[in-house]
């Protein structure tokens, strides 16, 4: 009897933790160097922390638009130089310590100092001041218009951090979020638990694990196995179709901000006149890189912009494939014969498969490219830092990053001044139509210069159990949003 | 002739004979990049199909049977050039600070793991195939260096070395013109051994990405390439797994029979 009834019971508890599975192992391909979001670059500090552990005063929604954050409202002065920030009651860090204005003065004024580690200082350049009105108020005055500042306070860099707890933040963060940060195995995963005192609404999960796989073959493996449940951003898009057989597993493909481009140094000769970067743009079949490297996956761009961003132009047509019409800009810029240039990979597919495919469409039309596959650490040090290179590929993932051509010292130096001052007329400009004509032109002056190839959009494809709802779609910024992610049984 | 020895000797000479007939004609071409053709099995495009960029395998195949062996050989003849010197010369000053030399610096090479040394030397030096030529060589220095100077010791006891001596010629002449030509079978059992463990290393080294850069196929790459294609195109990663296999079996196999019908010690035990 007593047997029977721990039976009965044990199947109740078993059938009921079946019923509301609450906690989600998710992989991700890249592991964070540390746990920083605002002294690194790195987006994968951001795929694991950004809105589950830290947030900023506004932040972006799964379809890329900016929604209110820690500050539940904001007035604007008539001159658009003073933003008067209104806190939310109640929120407090995981350490128990308030968040006040004074966090978010602490934070803003960090990330603007002359010593700032932040990877995206441009993002606070135009703040003047930051003063706090009252604990739940703060004002912020900006040394000119910007049209940009609530987007550029979204950012995964400009996340609320406290001065309480910055000591330890690259490995303990603490954050506002509806998660805690438990624990992190290096080279393995990091744990996240729910955040009970969150002022939010309470996520359904209690716990998530995020999981590092880099391997494609690996990541097949465990996903088979469903030893891990989702996937986000999963590596090997050859695999996608057997996954979307499955009915154990659904397959979500979601586009990010990520422009793939053939980087062209615009300072090495012969790259550096624009002919022979146009011969090259005219060479490439971009139909052919995004079937052949990325089986299918991908949205064939004509500039530096994303195509579902409203702004966007499309100028596919600026570069349509034409191998006759290259070989005859090469001859018209003197290079009859082709020439030989680097190209330089970095490790994913897009990269290694595109730059294989690319490669044969050039060699098509006389230029020859010497291959290197670089590692990460050997591309950011030879390429973008040391600049030692004719072609790459790679992929711009950040959001609204077309402002990296205004930098003349970006890795593939372009920098003209009429873009520098396009670029500075639109920071200035609040008008949105004016703001959507000024894009256009940058979108325009980049494609007919020819900067870089413009390859694809980079998709996202996430594979994840069938019976998990709530996991983005598309990633408008790198983040893995798990606030409102459950098992459907 | 043993049934050994004829194997390896067919299995190593069909590959050679696909790198040298892959300099002159290959079915297919083997940098013509056609995605619409990709993944195609065995027998529907060419006789072993093609890979995920609509390459053909065949021709990948032979083609990259050219880069293995061409690693390979000039592996094996650093080790050989380099290392045959310092065994005899070892040998004849046995004992002495030159002998000392020479073997605490095989020993310190043997210490480290090949591969991981190679690894490193590419990772140093930039990834390429004349890099992965001098890494995969320096290891065989110690390896050619230590045969050599075991061999030479047991003969330098010889009486035809004796008289040698005695007729006054010096321990080079001597080195080169009578324990050379006695070694040479050991020699040529340790390169095929050696040569096997060079296509691997190769293989190895580019299936990390560290050896042959595209578009110079390699068996290693096309490994790594098939990785995640191995679900839905199981042909792409056999073809070359098994090149690499049957190539370094024949020539294991090729190395075997050559030891027992060039040492004469081994042939009286089985007779």
């Amino acid at each position: 009897m007593t047997f029977r009834l721990t039976l009965a019971a044990a199947l109740l508890t078993g059938t009921a933790a079946l019923a509301q599975q609450t906690d989600l192992t998710i992989a991700l391909q890249l592991e964070p160097p540390h746990l920083d979001p605002t002294s690194a670059a790195a987006g994968a500090i951001d795929s694991v922390l950004y809105t589950n552990v830290f947030e900023g005063l506004t932040r972006f929604t799964n379809t890329g638009e900016v929604v209110p954050g820690l500050a539940e409202r904001w007035d604007i002065s008539e001159d658009g130089l003073t933003y008067t920030f209104h806190l939310r009651e109640g929120v407090s860090f995981h350490d128990g310590t308030t968040m006040d204005a004074e966090d978010v003065k602490f934070t803003l004024d960090r990330a603007r100092a002359e010593d700032s580690q932040n990877a995206q200082k441009a993002l606070f350049e135009g703040i003047a001041e930051v003063t706090v009105i009252d604990p739940q108020t703060v004002e912020v005055t900006l040394g000119q218009v910007d049209g940009n500042f609530l987007f550029n306070m979204a950012w995964g860099d400009a996340v609320i951090v406290a001065p309480e707890s910055i000591g330890d933040i690259k490995s303990t963060p603490v954050g506002t979020g509806p998660f805690k940060f438990d624990s992190w195995t290096q080279g393995d995963s990091i744990t996240l638990v729910q955040n009970p005192d969150y002022w939010g609404e309470a996520p359904a999960l209690t716990e998530a694990t995020f999981k590092f796989i880099s391997d494609p073959t690996a990541a097949f493996a465990a996903m088979m196995a469903q030893d891990i449940d989702a996937f986000a951003g999963y590596p090997a898009p050859e695999n996608l179709p057997q996954f979307e057989a499955d009915p154990r597993f659904q397959v979500l493909v979601g586009s990010t901000e990520g422009e793939t481009i053939l980087s062209t140094n615009n300072q090495m000769a012969p790259l550096d006149d624009v002919r022979v970067r146009q011969a090259i743009a005219h060479a490439i079949d971009r139909q052919a890189i995004i079937d052949g490297a990325m089986f299918g996956l991908g949205t064939p761009i004509g500039t530096h912009f994303a195509p579902h961003n409203p702004d966007y132009v499309d100028l596919t047509g600026l570069s349509g494939h034409d191998p006759d019409k290259a070989r005859a800009l090469l001859e018209e810029a003197g290079y009859p014969d082709g020439f030989t240039t680097t190209l330089k990979l970095p490790p994913p597919s897009y990269a290694r498969r595109g730059g294989e495919i690319v490669a044969a469409q050039l060699r098509a039309v006389g230029i020859e490219t010497e291959i290197t596959n670089l590692e990460w650490a050997q591309w950011l040090e030879e390429v973008f830092r040391g600049k030692d290179f004719g072609l790459t590929i790679v992929s711009h993932t950040e959001p609204f990053d077309i402002g990296i051509y205004a930098r003349p010292d970006y890795y593939f130096q372009y920098g003209k001044p009429a873009f520098q001052e396009l670029m500075m007329t639109l920071t200035a400009t609040t008008a949105p139509e004016k703001r959507s004509e000024l894009l256009a032109d940058a979108q325009r002056m980049i494609a007919e210069d020819y900067v870089n190839g413009y390859l694809f959009q980079l998709a996202f494809p996430t594979v994840a159990d069938a019976r998990i709802e709530g996991l983005w779609l598309n990633q408008p910024t790198q983040a893995t949003d798990l606030t409102g992610v459950r098992w459907t049984e | 002739m043993s049934r050994t020895l004829i194997l390896g000797a067919v299995l190593s000479a069909v590959f050679v004979a696909a790198a040298l007939v892959s300099f002159v004609w290959t079915p297919g071409d083997v940098e013509g990049i056609d995605i619409a053709n990709r993944l195609k099995p065995p027998g529907a495009a060419g006789l072993l199909g093609t890979d995920h960029l609509g390459r053909d395998m065949l021709s990948m195949i032979m083609t990259g049977a050219r880069t293995s062996i061409a690693v390979a050989i000039v592996a094996v003849g650093i080790g050989m050039g380099f290392g045959v010197p310092l065994g005899l010369a070892a040998a004849a000053h046995k004992g002495g600070l030159l002998d000392e030399l020479i073997s605490r610096g095989n020993d310190l090479i043997f210490a480290f793991p090949s591969l991981v040394i190679a690894i490193l030397i590419t990772a140093i030096a930039g990834p390429g195939a004349v890099n992965a030529i001098i890494a995969i060589g320096i290891f065989n220095i110690p390896v050619f260096a230590r045969l050599s100077r075991g061999a030479a010791l047991g003969l330098w006891t010889r009486e035809f070395i004796m008289a040698a001596r005695v007729a006054g010629k010096g321990a080079a002449r001597i080195s080169a013109e009578h324990i050379l030509p006695n070694i040479a079978n050991l020699l040529i059992v340790q390169g095929t051994i050696q040569f096997s463990l060079g296509i691997l290393a190769e293989a190895g080294l580019s299936y990390v990405g560290l050896g042959a850069q595209p578009p110079l196929p390699s068996w290693g790459r096309m490994l790594a390439d098939a990785q995640t294609m191995v679900a839905i195109a199981p042909h792409v990663a056999i073809i070359p797994g098994l090149a690499i296999v049957l190539t370094v079996l024949g020539l294991n196999l090729l190395g075997d029979g050559l030891r027992d019908a060039l040492d004469p010690r081994l042939k009286v035990l089985r007779t």
